[in-house]
C-alpha cells in the first residue's frame, strides 16, 4: 500500500506543470499555500500534487512525520519502536501537560518522532522521523530517548540509521533535563558509530538550535532538502544581536553547502533512491584489508 | 545552607568582582602555559585552554573567559564562545587523552555566540562534535559550573565524569529572560521564570544532572577568591581519586549512562 502511494506521489510530481491562476484576496487562506521562502501563494491542492514542494522556487515545505514514512520506506516494511512512548513533566512546568495533550491530540502523535525499523527498497536500516507540528518537534525527554534508543538497538542489531531532522531546538519546557537529551543523544550516536555502522542526517524544515547542536550535525553522511532552514541560533535573535537585517538565504540548505556542512541537497523526488544506493553501498563494507 | 532564590543567585555572579577562570587558574594549578588556536580558523578568547599540574599531576585546563570590565569583556565576547573555541577546547581534550591528562573544565558562559560568523562556521557542528567526542573521550573529565551555566555552550564543556556547581552557580537550557519571551510571551517575567526554572545548585543535585556543590566564601566566592579556590582545589582533588580506580571501559560506561538516565517519561504497560 506503501509503495503504490509512493508512486502516486511520483506520479504527481511529474505532473504538475499546470497554469498557475493568480491568487485573489476572495480565496479562503486554508485552500491556499504561501511559500515562506519565495512567498509565492498557489492553490493548496496544486501544491499538494507536487509533494508540497514550492512550483516557483523549490522549497520543500514541511509534511508530517507519517507523510515521509509512506513516501519513503517500502510497503508494510516499517515497524514502530516505542510506541506510545510519552513525556512527564520534569521541572514541573505549568500548563506542560495540558500543551501536551492539546498536541497529541491535534497531531495523533504521542511526542515529536517516529522511530522504527523498515527497508528503504530493500536495504534494511533503523529510521526517525521528526515531525515539526509537535511542539515544533522540540527535543525532551521523549525524543531523546527514543533518539538514543534507536541508536543503541541499531548498535545491537548492526543496522544503520537514517534520520529525518526538524526541530526547534531543546524543549524549554523541561528545562535543564530538555538541555540534557543532546548529550545523551550525541553520545548514543558515537557509541552506534564507533561500531563501524553509518548514520545518515536528512535535514529538512526546519531544524536549528540545540538538534542542530548535538545529533543532527553528526551524520557520517548530511543531505538536505533544498531551500530549507538548518541553522544553530534563531534568524530573530541574530538580526538583534547584530542590528542588521540578514540575507534571506542565510541558514538555508544552500548556505550550509556552501560553508562545508552539507554532502548534498536531494529533492524529495530523489530522495528515496538516494537513500537505498548510499545505504547500499555501505553494505558491504569496502575493499580494504581486513 | 544556601538560602538565596535563583534570582538572587543570578543577581550575585554578574557582579563584576566575582572571580573569573583567569583569576582561578594560577590559584588552583602550578605552572599554566597556556595554549592557542583550533588549527582550522583561529583562537578564540573566550575559551582559555592549557596545560598545568594539579597536585604533581599533570593536567589539562579549559575554560570560559568572563570578563571583569567592559574592556576585557570585549576581548572575551562576554564570554560567548565561537566555533573556533569549541574546537580548540576539543583540541586540546583530544591531547589529553592522547597524553593520558585528566581534563578540567570550568563552565562560565551565557551561550554560544549567536551571530553570522558563528553560523558560517558552524556553531552547530562544533558544539555537537564536542558532545560526541567528549562522551567517548578516554581520560577522566571533570566540570565545574563557575557562575553561568547557558545552554548548550556551556554543555559543550560539560559532558564529563563529574559534574560540580559552585553554590551560586546557575545552570539552564536558556536564560530566563528568554525563557519567559518564548514560554510567555513576556520578557520582564524574567524573575519569575528564573526562580520556577530549577536552575540553581540544589535544583541541578536533585534533578540527577550535577553530582556535587563547591561551597563559596562566606557572601559569595568574590568575598574571599583565594578561599573559594582553596574549596575548588579539595573539590578536584575528590573528584581525581574517585574515577581514578576505574577502568577505561568502566568509566565511559558511568559517563554515558550519567547522561543516558536522565529524561522523564512513561510507557503504556
Ligand atoms: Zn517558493
Amino acid at each position: 500500500m506503501l509503495e503504490d502511494l509512493f508512486d502516486k506521489v511520483k506520479f504527481r510530481m511529474g505532473s504538475d506543470k499546470k497554469e498557475q491562476r493568480p491568487a485573489t484576496m476572495e480565496v479562503p487562506s486554508d485552500l491556499l499555500f504561501k511559500c515562506p521562502r519565495c512567498q509565492q501563494v498557489v492553490f493548496m491542492d496544486q501544491f499538494e500534487q507536487n509533494c508540497k514542494v514550492c512550483a516557483a522556487c523549490g522549497y520543500h515545505s514541511r509534511i508530517s512525520a507519517k507523510e515521509r514514512l509512506e513516501i519513503t520506506v517500502d510497503n508494510q516494511s516499517f515497524h514502530e519502536y516505542d510506541s506510545g512512548m510519552r513525556s512527564k513533566n520534569p521541572i514541573g512546568f505549568e500548563g506542560y501537560e495540558e500543551k501536551l495533550q492539546e498536541m497529541r491530540s491535534l497531531t495523533g502523535l504521542d511526542d515529536a518522532v517516529i522511530t522504527g525499523e523498515c527497508r528503504i527498497m530493500g536495504e534494511q536500516c533503523v529510521i526517525g522521523v521528526m515531525d515539526s507540528r509537535f511542539m515544533m518537534a522540540s527535543m525532551g525527554s521523549v525524543v531523546g530517548e527514543k533518539i538514543a534508543r534507536a541508536f543503541e538497538r541499531a548498535a545491537d542489531k548492526n543496522l544503520p540509521v537514517v534520520l529525518f531532522t526538524a526541530s526547534g531546538g531543546a524543549r524549554m519546557q523541561e528545562g535543564i533535563i530538555g538541555l540534557m537529551q543532546m548529550a545523551k543523544t550525541s553520545g548514543a550516536v558515537a557509541r552506534h558509530g564507533e561500531k563501524g555502522l553509518l548514520y545518515i542526517t536528512v535535514l529538512t524544515d526546519p531544524t536549528t538550535g540545540g538538534v542542530t547542536a548535538s545529533f543532527a550535525s553528526l551524520g557520517d553522511i548530511i543531505l538536505a532538502e533544498p531551500k530549507v532552514l538548518v541553522g544553530f541560533a534563531g534568524r530573530r535573535v541574530i538580526e538583534n544581536t547584530i542590528q542588521q537585517r540578514l540575507p534571506d538565504d542565510f541558514q538555508s540548505a544552500e548556505f550550509l553547502l556552501e560553508h562545508g556542512f552539507v554532502d548534498k541537497i536531494v529533492t524529495r523526488e530523489e530522495m528515496r533512491k538516494t537513500l537505498a544506493d548510499l545505504l547500499k553501498i555501505h553494505y558491504k563494507g569496502g575493499g580494504c584489508c581486513e | 545552607m544556601n538560602e538565596l532564590t535563583a534570582w538572587e543567585r543570578m543577581g550575585l555572579i554578574r557582579q563584576k568582582t566575582r572571580p573569573t577562570v583567569r583569576e582561578y587558574i594560577p590559584m588552583i594549578f602550578d605552572s599554566f602555559i597556556e595554549f592557542h588556536g583550533d588549527r582550522h580558523f583561529g583562537d578564540d578568547p573566550a575559551i582559555v585552554g592549557g596545560v598545568g599540574w594539579f597536585d604533581g599531576t599533570p593536567v589539562t585546563v579549559i575554560g570560559q573567559v568572563k570578563g571583569r570590565n567592559l574592556e576585557e569583556n570585549k576581548t572575551t565576547n562576554f564570554s560567548m564562545p565561537h566555533p573556533e573555541g569549541y574546537r580548540k577546547a576539543l583540541r586540546l581534550m583530544k591531547q589529553a587523552e592522547k597524553f593520558h591528562r585528566p581534563v578540567i573544565c570550568f563552565i562560565d558562559t551565557p551561550g554560544a555566540y549567536c551571530g553570522i560568523g558563528a553560523e558560517e562556521r558552524g556553531q552547530g557542528e562544533a558544539i555537537a562534535q564536542n558532545l560526541a567526542q567528549l562522551m567517548r573521550l578516554k581520560t577522566t573529565v571533570i566540570s565545574i559550573v563557575l557562575g553561568e551555566g547557558g545552554s548548550g555552550g556551556a554543555l559543550a564543556l560539560g559532558v564529563c565524569d563529574e559534574l560540580a556547581m559552585l553554590e551560586n552557580a546557575t545552570y539552564s537550557i536558556i536564560s530566563p529572560r528568554g525563557f519567559a519571551s518564548i514560554l510567555w510571551k513576556d520578557a520582564s517575567r524574567e524573575r519569575e521564570a528564573a526562580n520556577r526554572m530549577r536552575m540553581t545548585a540544589e535544583d541541578l543535585v536533585e534533578l540527577g544532572v550535577a553530582e556535587r556543590i563547591i561551597r563559596e566564601a562566606p557572601g559569595g566566592a568574590h568575598r574571599n577568591p583565594v578561599l573559594t579556590a582553596e574549596y575548588i582545589s579539595g573539590y578536584i582533588r575528590s573528584a581525581l581519586g574517585r574515577t581514578r580506580g576505574l577502568s577505561m571501559e568502566e568509566l565511559l560506561e558511568k559517563r554515558y549512562g550519567k547522561f543516558r538516565k536522565l529524561g522523564q517519561f512513561t510507557l503504556p504497560e
